[in-house]
């Protein structure tokens, strides 16, 4: 009755063993830095010198470089977080756990970086640090979500009981997702509506847009990196006392 | 394009390098905080195998 | 796929929708709330509240900025394209004011029907481009 096949389903029992899982993130970082440093360097160089300043907000606009990507990274681990609390909920795959609670901070780093260049974005441009308005006061609770998720998880003791309240948690708080991203829609905002992401095309010229994309797959494949280091260290604090962990602390370091 | 005119960000250099310079400080952070408590556990628990297995 | 699995994949659906729902309806609940600013249209129309401040938005309309005096009194007129309002602000106004920009201005209706504002933020568009691309779009544009 299993609607997966049983040879994927045993691959990826195999990945999400922790020992596993660890020697297959240890082998994975070094290639995703080059990759992050690849996509990192002609995005800053295209963003900062060979992209034009804009024919209205001059040279003040080049933040959308890290804000934009950081926005949609805020949203984007969100998701997965909550993705694996369901996965974490339904198979009670201890990988999923991990994995969730060690994106918390990195989201969480994302959002405050959101925020942050758009009020440091919005004082030259609007006039205004900060307004309450719908789209920044949704994303500011959306920090509070990653913030609630992290200390959930080190409030309770039992470290199952706390992955299992945190998928819920993380589960609960998706709701607000779509309403961060159609809130420039739905209400009068101060915040402007979306530019790369329109139906038609893209309202930035291709010569601004190329940087963009470039940061924002950057800063995915940061996220990976980031998560990967996160989820090593979780998992030798859950498994600490197990074989794997044993047999990895007697190879030489 | 000059030097003096890239630092000078058209009049704007506060703000672009201050969102520059926090983002750079937040993503640093999240990357090596992690490495570093690692690498206090791995010591931590190398030390009590020792102990326990003589 | 094991039945309890099954079962609490479910609940998990189920525990989703409510929340969608419940919160639709708290949207909807507060709309008003939620905006951040009245059009024109509403003023015109008298839906903004009378003699408490409130924010209104619109577009500068072109040519109709002025300086009477020279303190930093400015007059404009403000519109979403079907009806325009009248503003009156004395203050420094931000880099991206200009006519045809979209502001957000927070004040209050007087007597004679203009917004004194109090406070004026810029709007800006999500289009993005260099300025040479800006002056040929309109140069294009003009002779229609």
């Amino acid at each position: 009755m299993s609607i997966i096949p049983a040879p994927i389903s045993r691959f990826f029992h195999k990945t999400a063993s922790p020992p596993h899982f660890y020697a297959l993130a240890d082998k994975l970082i070094p290639w995703l830095t080059v990759l992050f440093l690849l996509l990192l360097i002609p995005g800053l160089y295209g963003g900062l010198v060979m992209a034009p300043a804009d024919y209205q907000q001059g040279d003040s606009y080049r933040i959308i470089y890290i804000h934009v990507p950081a926005a949609w990274m805020s949203l984007f681990i969100y998701v997965l977080m909550a993705i694996m609390g369901g996965i974490a909920l339904v198979w009670r795959i201890k990988l999923a756990e991990v994995m969730l609670i060690s994106s918390a901070p990195i989201g969480a780093g994302f959002t405050f970086i959101a925020l942050v260049t758009g009020s440091l974005w919005g004082k030259p441009m609007w006039g205004t640090w900060w307004v309450w308005d719908a789209r920044l006061t949704s994303e500011l609770i959306l920090l509070f979500l990653y913030l609630g998720v992290t200390s959930l998880y080190g409030a309770i003791e039992d470290k199952r009981d706390a992955a299992r309240a945190v998928s819920i948690l993380a589960l609960v708080g998706v709701v607000n997702i779509p309403i961060i991203h159609y809130s420039v829609e739905w209400w009068n905002t101060l915040h402007q509506g979306p530019t790369v992401s329109k139906m038609d095309k893209p309202s930035i010229h291709i010569s601004m847009l190329i940087p963009l994309l470039l940061m924002a797959v950057a800063f995915k494949v940061y996220y990976a990196i980031a998560v990967l280091q996160a989820a090593k260290l979780q998992l030798l604090k859950r498994e600490a006392s197990a074989q794997w962990v044993k047999s990895l602390l007697e190879k030489p370091q | 394009m000059s030097l003096e005119n890239f630092f000078a960000m058209g009049g704007y250099a506060f703000y672009v390098w201050t969102s520059y310079g926090l983002t750079l400080v937040v993503l640093v952070f999240n990357l090596l905080s992690p490495v570093v408590q690692r690498k206090q556990l791995l010591r931590q628990l190398a030390l009590k195998q020792k102990r326990e297995q003589p | 796929m094991k039945p309890h699995r099954k079962q609490r994949l479910m609940l998990i659906g189920l525990m989703l929708i409510g929340i969608g729902l419940a919160a639709t309806f708290a949207l909807k609940a507060f709309n008003e709330n939620l905006m951040y600013f009245f059009s024109t249209t509403d003023v015109v129309e008298g839906k903004a509240p009378k003699e408490t401040l409130f924010r209104l938005g619109g577009m500068v309309v072109k040519g109709s900025v002025q300086r009477p005096g020279a303190d930093l009194l400015v007059r404009f007129t403000l519109s979403d394209f079907s009806k325009e309002v009248s503003v009156e602000y004395s203050g420094i106004l931000p880099d991206l004011f200009r006519e045809g920009q979209g502001i957000v201005a927070k004040g209050r209706l007087d007597n004679r029907g203009v917004f004194v504002a109090e406070e004026v933020l810029a709007k800006h568009d999500e289009n993005y481009m260099p300025p040479e691309v800006a002056d040929s779009l309109k140069k294009n544009q003009e002779p229609k």
